[in-house]
């Protein structure tokens, strides 16, 4: 599952990981492209135990969570 | 990503940010006014004539430097991108009413920060207000609300209101007769300009560094339980307190402040307008400040709808003052709510319907 965050306003990206990890899902990839939104959706996965891992692209980023 | 990192960076950031603000008072800002994005945006219509209220024209060199703290500090890390598309007119009109409620409610979320650690306690009706705007908005966000994606954008584009800002720190330095300057009133009030342009930078540059948000930290910590955003604004609040202390300039009341009026069903309210659209735009009227420097020309949109909405405060007698707020003030508020509670809710119908059509 990938959601495709790039674009958004904060914190439009965060809500979409939420939305992912309410419903369960325990590993999935969200499209970044903005800073803040990185850093926002990173520090929200960690608190609720999932790993990140962060890979830069042409567009931004796309981080890997994965439940822990 | 190291946690603690963060943190740290926001509580140095706070700290300083927090001091800063008190000096600037100390050198001729009007008290609890080291900063106030609203009031600066303001003080900068007046001063290109945009309005006439003679007691606030001035060319703010805070705000001219905030936005280019961020553009610097935004191109030396590589974090410059021009951006924008996002709904630009809804943007505009968000931020058009953002400025309504502060200037009925006299600051923005930041000099409301400042008014508290001076001992302001109508902030502390503004900051209900402005707490209850932030969880209004947020729901709508958790409901869909969405002003759409962003995209790429050309360098001149991302940069264009860096450019206007800078053209008009050039006027403000080498030809100051074409602006409008007060000779009595908060505006006349100022400290040395070369040291208001320098704290514009620092502030410009560490809120660009941190993703410093007045409104970001309380809608954090309401959607998500995250408070890591709020302690930026928690240390601003305690570093100019403690630099209020020393200083002689905490005035503990709701009486006799600077600046400010005692009408308080309208600062709640006037600030409760504030959170509400900042939330909605993705960010404070600072926010909207530093993402305009990092070239988000979105964010430049919410940076002209905040000039215009000063300029329409100030004409049409809606801004309040230290005698209280104005009829006009308190309907303009009441249209705001109106407005910006049906542009979003068009839109989350207007999702739903392509959802479902989707499907």
């Amino acid at each position: 599952m990938e959601i495709d965050a790039r674009g958004l306003s904060c914190p439009q990206p965060v809500i979409e990981t939420r939305k992912a990890i309410l419903s369960k899902v325990t590993s999935f990839s969200v499209l970044v492209d903005n800073i803040a939104a990185k850093e926002n959706v990173t520090r929200y996965a960690t608190v609720q135990h999932y790993d990140v891992v962060e890979t830069t692209t042409e567009y931004g980023w796309k981080l890997d969570l994965e439940k822990r | 990503m190291n946690l603690s990192q963060e943190k740290k960076g926001l509580i140095v950031a706070g700290t300083i940010t927090g001091i800063i603000s008190v000096v600037l008072v100390l050198l001729g800002n009007p008290a609890n006014m080291g900063f106030c994005i609203a009031c600066f945006y303001r003080d900068i219509a007046g001063a290109l004539s945009l309005h006439s209220a003679a007691v606030v024209q001035y060319a703010r060199p805070e705000i001219i430097g905030l936005l280019l703290g961020s553009l610097f500090i935004s191109i030396a890390r590589k974090e410059f991108r021009p951006r924008g598309g996002s709904s630009p007119m809804i943007r505009f009109v968000i931020s058009f009413f953002v400025m309504i409620g502060a200037l009925v409610f006299l600051g923005c979320p930041f000099r409301m920060l400042l008014r508290l650690s001076g001992g302001d306690l109508n902030a502390l009706v503004a900051l209900a207000g402005f707490i209850a705007g932030i969880i209004a908005g947020a729901l709508l966000l958790n409901r869909g609300f969405t002003l759409g994606r962003s995209h790429t954008q050309s360098t001149v584009e991302g940069g264009a209101i860096s450019g206007v800002f800078f053209a008009l720190l050039l006027i403000l330095l080498f030809i100051p007769s074409l602006l409008k300057f007060s000779t009595s009133g908060p505006g006349s009030m100022r400290a040395p300009v070369i040291i208001s342009l320098a704290a514009g930078l620092i502030v410009g540059a560490l809120a660009q560094r941190n993703r410093f948000c007045m409104a970001g930290g309380i809608r954090d910590l309401f959607l998500f339980r995250d408070s890591t955003l709020l302690l930026g604004s928690i240390m601003v609040l305690v570093a100019a307190f403690i630099m209020n202390l020393v200083t002689g300039n905490f005035h503990l009341g709701f009486t006799g402040q600077s600046v400010a009026h005692t009408d308080w069903l309208w600062n709640f309210l006037g600030m409760a307008l504030v959170g509400y659209g900042s939330v909605l735009l993705g960010g404070c009227p600072l926010r909207q400040t530093i993402l305009a420097g990092e070239g988000n020309s979105d964010s430049a949109m919410s940076v002209l709808g905040m000039v215009a909405g000063a300029a329409f405060a100030h004409n049409f007698g809606l801004a309040s003052s230290a005698q209280g707020t104005t009829v006009g003030g308190r309907w303009a508020t009441i249209l705001g709510f109106v407005v910006i509670t049906t542009i979003a809710l068009v839109i989350i119908h207007t999702h739903k319907k392509e959802a479902v059509h989707g499907n």
